[in-house]
């Protein structure tokens, strides 16, 4: 099976890539819509700015071809920031809307919470949804690696196969039909994040 | 709950891990992947990297070498060590680094705080301060701890996160290398000041030293180098003895 991640200079995609070999897959590393055509899953990585990314994926002429590939119902994981993008808006980007796939917004951790932002480590998943694919075998007791300040809020509830707890609990998981999204980062989380990705490659 | 990270920190030069790691049955102690590996499988929460050679010809192996590292290990590392340009700072994310550390050159030119942060989120963006007591207060040193600036160190603190600095890596050069435990004045100090997490660093050498900089100074990670490097504990055992005292851990 050839799984392609897709490379628009946001971050990193070795881990990912190499995560995805391991679990039986062949990554295809690309920005190149007809890759993204001949590929039969396909995984948006990403680490900065919303905005930038954005902008990147524009630059590419990615983001209608990333919609098109949805709609066709390719099985499609997001990571990070790569989830993030698939909302309307984002409070990180005041000029620059996201994919528009997922209805809702991306918000900035509160610090009036108490807690220090970013969210960085270690923290459990909650709430896992039972018959969501992407996290068969995984158990709440399970901690996998955050590293971001911004969180998505979906306006869909039903969509949220996981949450965690950092002050608010919020949406670290979402499915919604061949629409996957992981606010943290299984590429890092070791064996319970291999295992995710490895759902993602067989299960998904 | 958010988990306290311990984080085992590795002196690489030339692309060899430095201050040789006497692991048991490691057969090669300076391949930088052999011992990512190694405290992989012992359950670090992250590793740091700290590239001592840093000079311009070395970018390249550097850049190599992260790559090398994040094909062969999925979890979280920083890496640090003469990182001037965004150039540098987007190489090596791009490589498969979680983080750059920042140090002397942010001193120099504060503004390249800001506009890392602004290119690629705060989250990856960690700020390295060496201070010393001088008085009544911590002064910044830089260059590898050889030249004082004269800047307080929790003056600089609460700028490098108004400038959009994700963490603070925060080594006291009064307790590196004497085993007496984390400087806990001084760390508690800088997470009183600043609203993003902080790794301690200087002193370990007891498991208690771990517990206190947690409990009593507000840490939220704790950096050692020799204590694992020479196996005195390994990192396993670090966090069985903070859970054991009620501290969260990843296990």
């Amino acid at each position: 099976m050839k799984i392609a991640i897709i490379d628009y200079g946001m971050g990193n995609i070795h881990s990912v890539s190499k995560a995805i070999e391991l679990c039986g897959a062949k990554p295809i590393v690309t920005n190149k819509k007809s890759q993204l055509n001949s590929c039969e899953k396909i995984v948006l990585p990403g680490v900065g700015a919303f905005d930038d990314a954005v902008t990147e994926l524009e630059k590419l002429g990615l983001i209608f071809a990333i919609r098109e590939q949805i709609k066709n119902k390719k099985p499609f994981l997001g990571i990070c920031l790569g989830l993030q993008l698939l909302f309307e808006t984002s409070q990180e980007a005041k000029n620059k809307e996201g994919l528009g796939l997922l209805k809702g917004q991306v918000s900035k951790f509160s610090v009036k919470s108490g807690q220090k932002v970013p969210h960085m480590g270690w923290n459990n998943l909650e709430d896992i949804l039972a018959n969501c694919p992407l996290l068969s075998g995984i158990s709440v007791k399970e901690q996998v690696y955050f590293c971001h300040s911004y969180y998505p809020e979906p306006v869909e509830k039903d969509i949220i196969a996981a949450t965690s707890d950092y002050g608010v609990k919020f949406a670290c998981v979402l499915a919604k039909d061949n629409i996957y999204g992981v606010q943290f980062h299984p590429e890092k989380s070791q064996k319970v994040g291999l295992k995710i990705i490895k759902n993602f490659v067989e299960l998904c | 709950m958010l988990s306290k990270r311990i984080i085992p920190c590795l002196d690489i030069k030339d692309g060899r891990v430095v201050k040789g790691v006497k692991f048991l049955g490691l057969r090669d102690a300076g391949d930088p992947v052999s011992v990512a590996k190694a405290y992989d499988a012992q359950g670090a929460d992250e590793l740091v990297f700290l590239d001592i050679t840093a000079s311009i010809e070395n970018r390249k192996t550097l850049v190599a070498l992260v790559e090398k590292i994040a094909q062969n290990i999925f979890m979280p590392f920083t890496v640090g060590g003469g990182i001037s340009e965004i150039e540098d700072i987007r190489n090596i994310l791009n490589a498969g680094a979680e983080k750059v550390s920042l140090n002397t050159q942010a001193v120099k030119f504060p503004e390249l705080i800001s506009s890392a942060a602004k290119r690629f989120g705060s989250q990856c963006i960690v700020v390295a301060i060496d201070a010393k007591k001088q008085g009544d207060f911590w002064e910044v040193f830089i260059n590898g701890g050889r030249t004082p600036t004269g800047i307080d160190a929790l003056i600089w603190a609460e700028k490098a996160a108004r400038l959009g600095a994700g963490e603070i890596l925060l080594t006291s050069m009064d307790y590196d290398g004497t085993k007496d435990g984390y400087d806990l004045k001084l760390t508690k100090a800088i997470t009183a000041k600043v609203n993003i997490p902080v790794i301690a660093s200087g002193g370990a050498g007891k498991l208690e030293d771990f517990y206190n900089v947690f409990t009593q100074a507000g840490a939220d990670a704790a950096l050692a180098a020799s204590l694992f490097h020479y196996n005195k504990f390994s990192v396993k055992q670090v966090k069985e003895y903070l859970s054991q005292r009620g501290i969260s851990v990843r296990l």
